[in-house]
């Protein structure tokens, strides 16, 4: 037996435990799982439904476990039309889960750039001054025009608002309370148990280490925890997922090339907000073209405002945070966030590939849900409910064999499983969104065109038909025109000197005015860490990002691990290579992503291993 | 029986300490905005007793360790996801209210009532464990009424240690001014303990521990009472949170004596 697991080098004797069936990450498609699983596991009478194989007499042995200190912890998409969801819950009461509500209205917007920093092509500009010039004519205020119309493979109208981790807080209590699964947070998993080409389990991190992972204090090696069937549902960025992709590789058409950032805040609104819960906002157009954002109305006075910078964002000044701070202060919004103040804040990243990015979803022992199976909708710009789906095809996947006494294998998931997972609504939709984004390595006009043709053709028709990958350009070649090379160079020279990121002084020069801090919304980024995320790292773990190769890092400029850390946890360190600092890191693995060897010949230079703490902020 | 305890560690639960928390006055009193909203934590110092409890059980074979706890259900069982991994012990929960603002002596009934209707337990051998002061915002003296209604005279608070003696007694270090203990034998239990923060650490996650203690939790919670509603006539004239200082200024090339002095003048003002 093997594991991917990095303790593995070190020979030292584990506990050992065998369970049935043992989870990895508790999200949407988690959440689906138990459900369905716990639902049916027990006959009307209350007894058991089904006998435990790996503990003959006692009921089925479930197990989840979560790296987030909290099942509240997760930072997510907030508006969901919410079929699958609905399916597993038909009474469902938005007022059952904190900060939920069903949308009542939603509007689709185009934001103008108020101020003239953002770089936009020719073709924007000439729409902006068309705009600008029939603005009587048009519905537009505050440098925005509403879009009169949303298509139909965006809307979101028949759907809900919701605080993620709210939800996943709210499913988890449904599920502790039914008995029939045990859900631990605080336990990362650090790589799934091989042997023999089949998942036999997992191993849980080493405890008691230093930053290096050496044995200190009460240290106490990770458990192995073996089991029939190991569900990874940890996402894009999960160890096990990611360990699991390694071994056994992906089917040749797979690739999960296509990303983004996101990042939110949730807002106390001010007094005399007239916004209404349930009010949705989607933007784009502003503080790039390529950027997306939203606002999501929640009941109680909050707002979820946020935007997504997506990995066709070409330049390397990719700060989210900034940007988001833009955003705010984008006149649309903010004559209804003024007098705000912020509650949370967090961040994550966003596999976008969609279809394209599935990698095997079933294996001996094994089987993949969620994101990082490639569930997401990439045309609806849809997650949790597609996520909470691939759970309740894998939930009654795993009730049919065991009712059939069939053994977790990759046949009999591919049976049971993928082709339920085939069969569903869920799975023709991501079809029709397979190549939905195909235009917006071309810009954002060509991106915009290509998701409508693929809406309203069913995916028929694709523009341009083939994915073209485009790596992050140059500082020269996305701002030589703006700032002169000597000038750019000498900012590069500062930033490296003064160990900071280029963002700050590459967006100032370029005209973006600085943010006019006010210590309620408006806070620095570490303001955000402690305000907003109350970010922790728990003692005792090693640290979970390293740089593989460190000579990778002294001829990687810029830095884009840097430039993009949604924590400033990575920060430019001597010699060149970045210093990471596991006390800020927020695990929304842009770094991962981010990572300019990936995009070479070589695989990413850094290694985002499972680790612990981040985020304390139920309200994302 | 002699050598083996029977340890009930009373623990509440609390807004994670990371959370930002606002008074507010709701139809029924003093609450916390969100209150169900915000991650609960069991409150450290409690948790603090709950690990001296299982460390002094663990070293007297045949010891009990019961956890008592008076919150709302959702929020115990939030918590029990993330204490269970840590010592072994069995729940005895009571569904009550969140907010914390309760009275001590309608709790301390409350507690004392569940922990003598424990199946099992024997009182001779009782140690009553909880935390010397509390994250929560009682008043702090849950755990002594908690002890008087059961009828346990010999009380300590402030405790860092506690080990059994070879004739069965109690020598128990309290902790006092000047970072000094005072030392006392008790005879053995019944007793009353309040922990400072003693002297072991936060222990790992263990699965296995996790596992066994949930056989016993879940039911345990599925079994809670609803505790009973307040007594009437219990009124707050005002709640507020700890003050917190906090003044952020941008500013640029200040050399680092000026930044020190402005600093200190900052502190004498506040």
């Amino acid at each position: 037996m093997n594991s991917a697991a990095p303790e593995s080098t070190t020979a030292v004797e584990r506990q050992q435990m065998l369970v049935d069936i043992a989870c990895v990450g508790f999200g949407p498609a988690m959440g689906g799982f138990l459900t369905t699983l716990s639902r049916n596991s027990l006959h009307p009478d209350g007894s058991p439904r089904f006998e435990s194989p790996a503990s003959p007499g006692a009921p089925l042995q479930v197990i989840c476990y979560e790296r987030a200190d909290g099942l509240g912890f997760g930072v997510s998409g907030a508006v969901t039309r919410a079929r699958a969801i609905r399916a597993s819950f038909p009474d469902l009461d938005p007022a059952q889960i904190p900060m939920a509500t069903k949308v009542k209205k939603e509007e689709l917007v185009y934001l103008l750039d108020p101020i003239g920093a953002s770089r936009r092509s020719l073709a924007l500009r000439t729409a902006d001054k068309f705009i600008r010039t029939f603005r009587k004519l048009l519905p537009f205020r505050d440098h925005a025009v509403k879009l009169p119309y949303i298509p139909g493979f965006l809307a979101k109208h028949d759907g809900l608002v919701m605080s993620l981790g709210q939800f996943n807080q709210w499913v988890g209590e449904q599920l502790a309370a039914s008995g029939q699964v045990q859900i631990w947070p605080s336990s990362p998993v650090s790589a799934p148990l091989i042997e023999n080409d089949a998942v036999v389990g997992v191993r849980l991190a080493d405890q008691g280490t230093d930053l290096h992972g050496s044995p200190q204090d009460g240290f106490m090696p990770g458990m192995d925890v073996h089991a029939l069937l190991t569900v990874a549902g940890d996402g894009p960025v999960g160890a096990v997922g990611r360990a699991i992709d390694a071994h056994f590789g992906v089917p040749d058409s797979s690739h999960a090339r296509e990303w983004a950032l996101g990042m939110k805040m949730v807002i106390e609104l001010g007094e005399d907000c007239s916004l209404e819960p349930g009010t949705v906002i989607h933007t784009f157009g502003y503080p790039e073209p390529e950027i997306f954002g939203f606002l999501y109305v929640h009941p109680n006075r909050l707002a979820s405002v946020g935007l997504f910078i997506p990995s066709w964002f070409r330049s390397p000044v990719r700060t989210a945070y900034r940007y988001l701070q833009h955003l705010v202060l984008h006149p649309y919004f903010w004559r209804h966030l003024e007098g705000g103040t912020l509650k949370s804040w967090g961040a994550k990243s966003v596999q976008e590939s969609g279809r394209h990015g599935e990698p095997f979803l079933a294996g001996n022992g094994y089987a993949r849900i969620g994101e990082g199976s490639g569930s997401t909708n990439v045309l609806a710009g849809s997650g949790v409910d597609e996520a909470w789906s691939t759970g309740v095809d894998l939930g009654e996947a795993v009730l049919e064999l065991l009712e059939r006494k069939r053994a977790f294998t990759r046949e009999n998931l591919q049976s049971a499983y993928i082709r339920r997972r085939r069969a569903s609504l869920f799975d023709q939709e991501s079809r029709v969104a397979a190549n939905s984004r195909n235009g917006f390595h071309f810009g954002l006009l060509p991106g915009l065109f290509g998701m409508a043709l693929a809406g309203y053709t069913g995916g028929r028709v694709a523009f341009p038909s083939q994915h073209r990958q485009h790596a992050p350009a140059s500082l020269e070649d996305v701002y030589g025109v703006r700032i002169p090379s000597p000038e750019l160079q000498r900012m590069k020279e500062d930033a490296i000197a003064r160990g900071v990121p280029l963002h700050d002084q590459i967006m100032t020069r370029c005209g973006w005015p600085e943010i006019p801090f006010d210590g309620k919304l408006l806070i620095s980024q570490q303001d955000a860490l402690l305000m907003g995320g109350s970010v922790q790292a728990q003692p005792g773990y090693a640290n979970h990002v390293l740089f593989v190769r460190p000579q990778v890092c002294l001829n990687c400029e810029p830095q884009l691990c840097v430039e993009m850390c949604s924590g400033q946890a990575i920060t430019r360190g001597e010699n060149g290579v970045p210093n990471f600092d596991r006390e800020k890191c927020i695990f929304c693995g842009a770094c991962l992503w981010n990572c300019l060897a990936e995009t070479g010949s070589e695989p990413g230079n850094v290694d985002f291993r499972a680790g612990s703490g981040g985020l304390h902020s139920a309200l994302n | 029986m002699s050598g083996v305890f029977h340890i009930v560690v009373c623990a509440g639960t609390v807004p994670d300490p990371l959370q930002t928390l606002e008074p507010i006055e709701s139809p029924a009193g003093p609450a916390l905005k969100n209150e169900m909203l915000l991650p609960a934590i069991l409150d450290p110092w409690a948790a603090h007793a709950l690990y001296e409890a299982a460390n002094l059980a663990a070293y007297h074979p045949g010891s009990r360790v019961w956890l008592a706890s008076l919150g709302p259900k959702a929020k115990l069982q939030q918590v029990m996801m993330t204490i269970a991994q840590k010592v072994s012990f069995e729940l005895l929960a009571v569904d009550g209210s969140a907010s914390g603002f309760a009275d001590a002596h309608s709790t301390a009934e409350i507690l004392a009532a569940a922990i003598s209707a424990l199946p099992g337990l024997d009182r001779s051998r009782l140690l009553l464990f909880g935390g010397w002061e509390s994250a929560s915002r009682g008043a702090g003296v849950t755990l002594q009424l908690i002890g008087g209604r059961l009828g346990i005279l010999d009380q300590f608070q402030g405790v860092d240690q506690i080990t059994t003696l070879a004739d069965g007694s109690l020598e128990i270090l309290e902790r006092i001014e000047g970072g000094r203990h005072q030392v006392s034998i008790c005879a053995g239990p019944p007793a009353v303990l309040g922990w400072a923060t003693g002297n072991l650490p936060e222990p790992r996650n263990n699965p296995q521990i996790g596992m066994a203690n949930m056989r016993t939790i879940m039911p345990a919670l599925q079994k809670a009472k609803p505790a009973p509603p307040a007594q009437p006539g219990l009124e707050y004239r005002s709640a507020s949170p700890p003050k917190q200082q906090r003044h952020t200024r941008i500013v640029k090339d200040l050399a680092a004596e000026e930044v020190a002095r402005e600093i200190a003048d900052w502190i004498i003002k506040s």
